[in-house]
């Protein structure tokens, strides 16, 4: 059994928490008490039944305004997987949170009110999507017990969806025609759409292949820390602590130390009370080199074969994250895995109107906006292209006089 | 990779942040399943090296004594440093005043004694083993989550956490809760300690107590608790769901006394692992409150 981490792009309009509730409650992942609290609260629908939507609603103000403000996970599972959910708000003034909720996710699940079709929103909401590179769309057209279940109104969604996003990289799109308040297509197969003959929500997410490709991505492992005992026994043990952010490392394997370039081969991968022949994405390991190097937190080690880009001048996408917006003036730090090196944010190439997808000359970057920019970093980045290894493509940017994470930074290429 | 590997890989990768990031960390350790399973998680973080952090445990004077023997055992077995800040002394000192009447609880005065605690020895960090899925606000809580100079938690002014990229630069004074296990459930953690063989207090499995009835659940019977003539005290078969103070954790009936047993009375379970907490019951927004003011 593995796990799936996706994510629900919508507003409380769309029916997003209760289409979450729905998949909690048709799974029996309500537990006795959280029922209970739910019965207890004034908030039912129009017809007294009890509002799935609270499932997800976590802290006051969200509570007195009856909207989502952060993102929100929550857990269940099946036989077949278990599920992590990342609930993100869906205004615009909540994009970042929606850009951090997709930066963990696997799959995106993006909800249009069958009444309306595809809006401003849909198209936010689908090039965030393809901006943080999810491999998996799934289009659930929720309210189809609002226009008759028809088939029609589905089909014509359907072909708007496709036809906007031509103009995106999105992967794998799966269009399901849902009611998550009556039920419908979510856990259990509707009985009043005949005419759908697709998988239901719930099958197709614990059946979706989530780790296909992971072996082919380059192999990336930024050392986090160096565990080196010196007691008498252990006098020469070096060991490099970190997880395997993509690819697979074998022992015997030539690699190459970023930003050094300096080269050696593996003669131990280690974990706790035990060896791996191998490690693969996602695994938390020690390794073990050959040549007693000089190689510390931050450094990046990969297979000598595959070399990522070393730049130090890097275009990259940036969604802002802070009030205070980007100034191309001052210095802020950049980190990437485990390495924090300073950078300026040397020039804003264009920003993006993510409700049109037009691209506007500016130069200012303020909460929430996306652009294009060009940075330079005091020390190297050895990272590869967002899109074709998200794993070692991505960084933040903090502001050094607050601390805050300002930017999400899906670095394009080195310039 | 399955996944409860997957989950440990995660913990392991936190872990070995928190050695990269701070100066100071502590790993908070209350003696109950989530903070053993962290010491069994560090172990693989950090071995053959020692850990780059104490042990430090907040005790209330009211623990369980079973707890408190298997936190000495498990400090020793496995050589690592610990540190206890005793909610007693806050009391002594007058930082903490001890609550009155038949529900007095020390709970809520552990929060003196971590923030004093943390300013004595100047820790950075604090590795916890809540979870999301425990409560409502801590599903909106991040995995490094800072905390200001008086321990309190902003909803409102948390950092966006991206991929697996941590952000803990703080100012002085400021100091983050780590979260290793934030993406475990309940059952992932009783899985986790199954395959592990992780070694557990022995209050975990059912046995013969004394307990008294009390707002509708089974309380120990200790000498904490006040208890009077009035008090509905009887001996039962039972176990506990968490390890708290001993007088707002709640224990439920039950004869189970081996993990698959218990495995398979969670798994059909229809209440809720914090269910048997008191001390989130006040009212909707108990644990928010709580986090905001330096509980956990």
């Amino acid at each position: 059994m593995d796990i799936l981490k996706f994510l629900t792009a919508g507003s409380v309009d769309d029916g997003k928490s209760t289409l979450i509730g729905r998949l909690l409650y048709d799974t029996n992942s309500v537990l006795a008490d959280q029922m209970e609290a739910i019965k207890n609260s004034n908030r039912k629908n129009d017809d007294g039944t009890v509002d799935l939507a609270i499932l997800t609603d976590g802290l006051k103000a969200e509570r007195e305004q009856g909207i989502t403000i952060d993102v929100a996970y929550k857990y269940f599972q099946t036989d077949k997987r278990k599920f992590i959910i990342a609930d993100t708000p869906g205004h615009i003034q909540y994009t970042r949170n929606m850009v951090t909720g997709a930066s963990n996710a696997d799959l995106a699940i993006i909800l249009i009110d069958a009444r309306k079709g595809v809006i401003e929103q849909t198209i936010r909401h689908s090039y965030l999507v393809s901006l943080l590179a999810l491999k998996h769309v799934v289009v659930c057209v929720n309210k189809m017990d609002m226009v008759d279940f028809s088939q029609y109104v589905f089909e014509e969604i359907k072909v708007s969806y496709l036809k906007m996003a031509s103009q995106l990289k999105l992967n794998e799109i799966t269009f399901i025609p849902v009611s998550a308040l009556r039920g419908d297509n979510i856990v259990n197969t509707s009985l009043n759409m005949p005419w759908y003959t697709g998988k239901v929500l719930l099958e197709h997410l614990e059946t979706v292949e989530v780790a296909e490709n992971n072996q082919m991505l380059p192999a990336r492992f930024p050392v986090q820390w160096v565990i080196r005992p010196q007691t008498d026994e252990l006098h020469d043990y070096r060991g490099y602590a970190g997880r395997v952010a993509s690819g697979t490392f074998k022992v015997n394997d030539e690699v190459t130390v970023y930003p050094s370039g300096t080269k050696s081969q593996i003669t131990k991968i280690e974990v706790f009370g035990g060896e791996l022949s191998e490690a693969v994405q996602g695994a938390s390991v020690t390794i073990h080199l050959q040549d007693n190097l000089d190689i510390s937190r931050g450094d990046l080690l990969a297979l000598s074969k595959t070399a990522p880009t070393v730049a130090n001048r890097i275009e990259a996408d940036i969604c802002w994250m802070d009030t205070k917006p980007l100034d191309t003036s001052i210095m802020y730090l950049i980190q990437h895995h485990s390495k924090v090196t300073k950078c300026k944010i040397t020039d804003i190439l264009y920003k993006v109107n993510i409700n049109t997808l037009e691209k506007i000359n500016t130069h200012d970057l303020g909460l929430n906006d996306i652009g294009r920019v060009e940075i330079k970093t005091a020390d190297e980045l050895a990272f590869d292209p967002y899109e074709l290894n998200k794993n070692n493509g991505g960084a933040i940017i903090i502001d050094g006089r607050t601390n805050v994470t300002v930017g999400a930074l899906m670095l394009r290429a080195g310039v | 990779m399955d996944y409860l590997d997957q989950l440990e890989a995660e913990a392991i990768a936190i872990l070995r942040e928190v050695a990269g990031q701070f100066e100071k960390p502590a790993l908070l350790f209350s003696g109950g399943k989530d903070s053993i399973t962290l010491v069994r998680l560090a172990e693989k973080a950090f071995r053959p090296g020692k850990f780059p952090f104490p042990l430090v445990h907040i005790d209330t004077g009211h623990n369980f004594p079973e707890t408190i023997s298997f936190r000495d055992q498990l400090a020793e077995s496995i050589g690592e440093k610990l540190i206890i800040g005793l909610v007693q002394d806050s009391i002594n000192n007058g930082t903490a005043v001890e609550q009155k009447g038949k529900n007095a609880s020390r709970n809520a005065l552990q929060t003196v004694t971590i923030l004093e605690t943390i300013e004595k020895y100047g820790f950075d960090a604090c590795i916890g083993g809540a979870r999301r899925d425990e409560e409502k606000a801590r599903a909106k809580e991040r995995i490094f989550s800072v905390r200001d100079e008086f321990g309190q938690w902003d909803p409102k002014r948390q950092r966006p956490e991206l991929w697996n990229t941590f952000n803990g630069k703080i100012h002085k004074g400021e100091n983050v809760r780590v979260f290793p296990i934030s993406n475990w459930t309940e059952l992932d953690v009783w899985n986790y300690i199954k395959r592990e063989k992780i070694a557990l207090p022995s209050i975990y499995f059912a046995h013969q107590r004394e307990v008294v009835f009390r707002n509708g659940q089974y309380m120990a019977a200790a000498d904490a608790l006040q208890i009077d003539e009035d008090d509905d005290v009887s001996t039962r078969m039972v176990r506990f769901r968490t390890v708290g103070d001993m007088t707002c954790t709640a224990a439920v009936e039950s004869e189970k006394t081996d993990i698959d047993d218990i495995i398979l009375e969670i798994s059909q379970s229809k209440i809720s692992e914090r269910g048997a907490r008191l001390d989130d019951k006040v009212s909707e927004a108990a644990m928010e409150d709580r986090k905001k003011g330096g509980y956990f």
